[in-house]
């Protein structure tokens, strides 16, 4: 059913299940966004414009009808260049932005580590944050509990969590933000550009955490400009170019058609996560 | 993997279906059972913003009761000088704390509501949940800032030597109407926030303006002779006229009176609730 990549693979799907139960299936989906060209919509520059009779509503075609579907257990690296429209697939999938037309179905418990972190808000202390950010999520009070020391020392900012995160590096607040998201035990993990989070010790370690989870079966998409990663820890990649689906396959062969159309070639640059 | 979770919830169970409906109403069941499962995050975000919003003053927590004495006393300042002593006494002290505490409930779910989805825009970006949990969540700050107002007009209530009694128990429905009708307002101001970013400057005035027209400064009998029939235009005569019967006179307000209060008071909230519950999926591409 899939193309696993044949060698270094760390999360192979298990080998006894001739064919694995579809985690998420996304079907023909597409997403416009219809932006205001103007940063902020206010009342006068509405009225302003009404009386013009102009629009400068413009549609942004985000995703543009594309179709695939995540066996579970896969690890899906999903490369592309700026503006692939790879946030928006992560985030739809998440059901945070409704598809435009299409359909995303999605079987599991989906932890999501997007690019702006998980909601942090600079002026709560961290305990503030992990606390309300699960319960948004839907955990109960206890549940918690029971994880917050272990979201904590992963992080290893035990004696941080008191602190507005206003006060934290970019480091840490990246920490914390995977810390949060690996221990909500989800089924589904979404990772964007999170993975460059924290020194090398803390990579290290935020790698041996994903490829735990991976081990248990878990299903992740992660989002990465370090084709590196996309090749180590993935068993399968997608290539997203504006808003439509390149290619799909074993992470070595989409990372080689991506570079070559780049025309780059694999450099420290595009190996590398920063 | 999770206890809590039930298979049929649309947020986090086994089985989500993503299909277009940016605008349209989401499914009531799964909607109001998220809503309330989460409940525990409305309260948890009111009182993490209220611990922050003193943290940095000298007198802390006190000012929430400091703030509603301090306006209390400007107000009654300004009208027992203009109205050049008709209106003083503890009488009118007692009836212009009653009123003016109860419009700040009010006000307060108002402006922090239309502050509400904006300022939780990453959160929004990142995490899938009922929106409504937002406006919860001011709205019970808003209570939460109301309640130590109360003691301070309990004791002005005592020392006017105003009615006591049983009739003091319709408080009760008449506070969860005007809770509704804030959190209707808020529903509405949040979601007008987020299309039209002036919303929050003009509220201010706006807000000025509704508390003169309301029966706070003058009595509801005043009000009435004073607007000719368009008071029942103003939603707030029929809410704070109920309130201000009990505590000023210890009477039960009139049937009209309860009419038009539950009626303004359902008619807002429903009203602003559906409207915000057919944007909010559109919320996340708009910020």
């Amino acid at each position: 059913m899939i193309s696993l990549s044949a060698s270094d693979s760390p999360a192979p799907a298990p080998a006894d299940a001739p064919a694995l139960p579809t985690t998420i299936s996304v079907q023909d989906l597409a997403i416009t966004y219809r932006t205001n060209l103007q940063k902020a919509p206010t009342l006068k520059s509405t009225l302003v414009r009404l009386g013009r009779r102009e629009r400068i509503v413009r549609e942004v075609q985000a995703l543009k009808g594309i179709s695939f579907d995540v066996p579970e257990g896969t690890v899906m690296g999903i490369v592309g260049a700026n503006g692939a429209g790879k946030s928006t697939l992560m985030r739809s999938v998440a059901g945070i932005l409704a598809p435009t037309s299409g359909r995303v179905e999605v079987h599991g418990k989906v932890s999501t580590l997007l690019s702006l972190g998980v909601g942090f808000n600079g002026a709560l202390s961290g305990r503030q944050n992990v606390v309300l950010g699960g319960l948004a999520a839907g955990l109960s009070r206890k549940d918690i509990a029971q994880k917050y020391d272990e979201i904590t020392a992963f992080a290893e900012l035990e004696d941080y969590m008191d602190m507005p995160m206003r006060t934290y590096s970019s480091g840490m607040f990246g920490r914390l933000a995977f810390a949060v998201a690996v221990h909500m035990d989800p089924d589904i993990l979404l990772i964007d550009e999170a993975l460059s989070a924290g020194d090398a010790h803390f990579k290290e370690k935020a790698r041996a955490k994903m490829d735990e989870l991976a081990a248990k079966a878990r299903t992740m998409l992660i989002v990465s400009h370090g084709l590196g990663t996309i090749r180590d820890m993935c068993n399968e990649a997608l290539w997203l170019h504006k808003g439509e689906l390149m290619m799909r396959g074993a992470p070595q062969e989409v990372i080689d058609s991506y570079t070559r159309f780049l025309k780059v070639g694999e450099t420290s640059a595009t190996m590398e996560d920063f | 993997m999770n206890p809590v979770v039930s298979p049929e919830d649309d947020y986090l169970g086994e089985h989500h279906v993503y299909e277009p409906h940016r605008v349209g109403l989401p499914r009531f069941g799964p909607y109001f059972r998220e809503l309330w499962r989460r409940r525990a995050f409305a309260t948890e975000l009111a009182h993490t913003k209220m611990d922050a919003a003193n943290t940095e003053t000298v007198l802390g927590q006190l000012w929430l009761v400091l703030n509603p004495m301090l306006l209390a006393s400007v107000y009654y300042l300004l009208v027992s000088v203009i109205s050049a002593g008709r209106h003083d006494g503890m009488d009118y002290l007692a009836h212009i704390t009653a009123g003016l505490f109860a419009f700040y409930f009010v006000s307060t779910s108002m402006t922090t509501g239309a502050q509400a989805v904006l300022s939780s825009g990453r959160l929004i970006m990142n995490t899938p949940f009922p929106k409504m949990l937002l406006t919860l969540s001011t709205t019970y700050t808003a209570l939460r800032r109301f309640l130590p107002t109360m003691v301070v007009y309990l004791a002005i209530h005592l020392a006017a030597d105003r009615p006591l009694g049983m009739v003091l128990l319709l408080l009760l429905p008449i506070f969860l109407l005007m809770a509704l009708f804030a959190l209707g307002l808020a529903n509405v101001l949040a979601t007008l926030q987020v299309y039209f970013r002036d919303t929050s400057s003009f509220l201010p005035y706006f807000v000025r303006i509704w508390l003169y027209v309301s029966p706070v400064l003058l009595t509801a009998d005043q009000i009435r002779d004073k607007f000719r029939g368009l008071h029942v235009l103003n939603p707030l005569y029929s809410l704070l006229g109920a309130w201000t019967d009990v505590l000023d006179e210890g009477k039960v307000p009139s049937l009209d009176l309860w009419l038009q209060a539950v009626g303004w008071s359902l008619g807002v909230f429903v009203l602003g609730s559906l409207l915000f519950m057919s944007r909010e999926r559109d919320f996340a591409v708009r910020l």
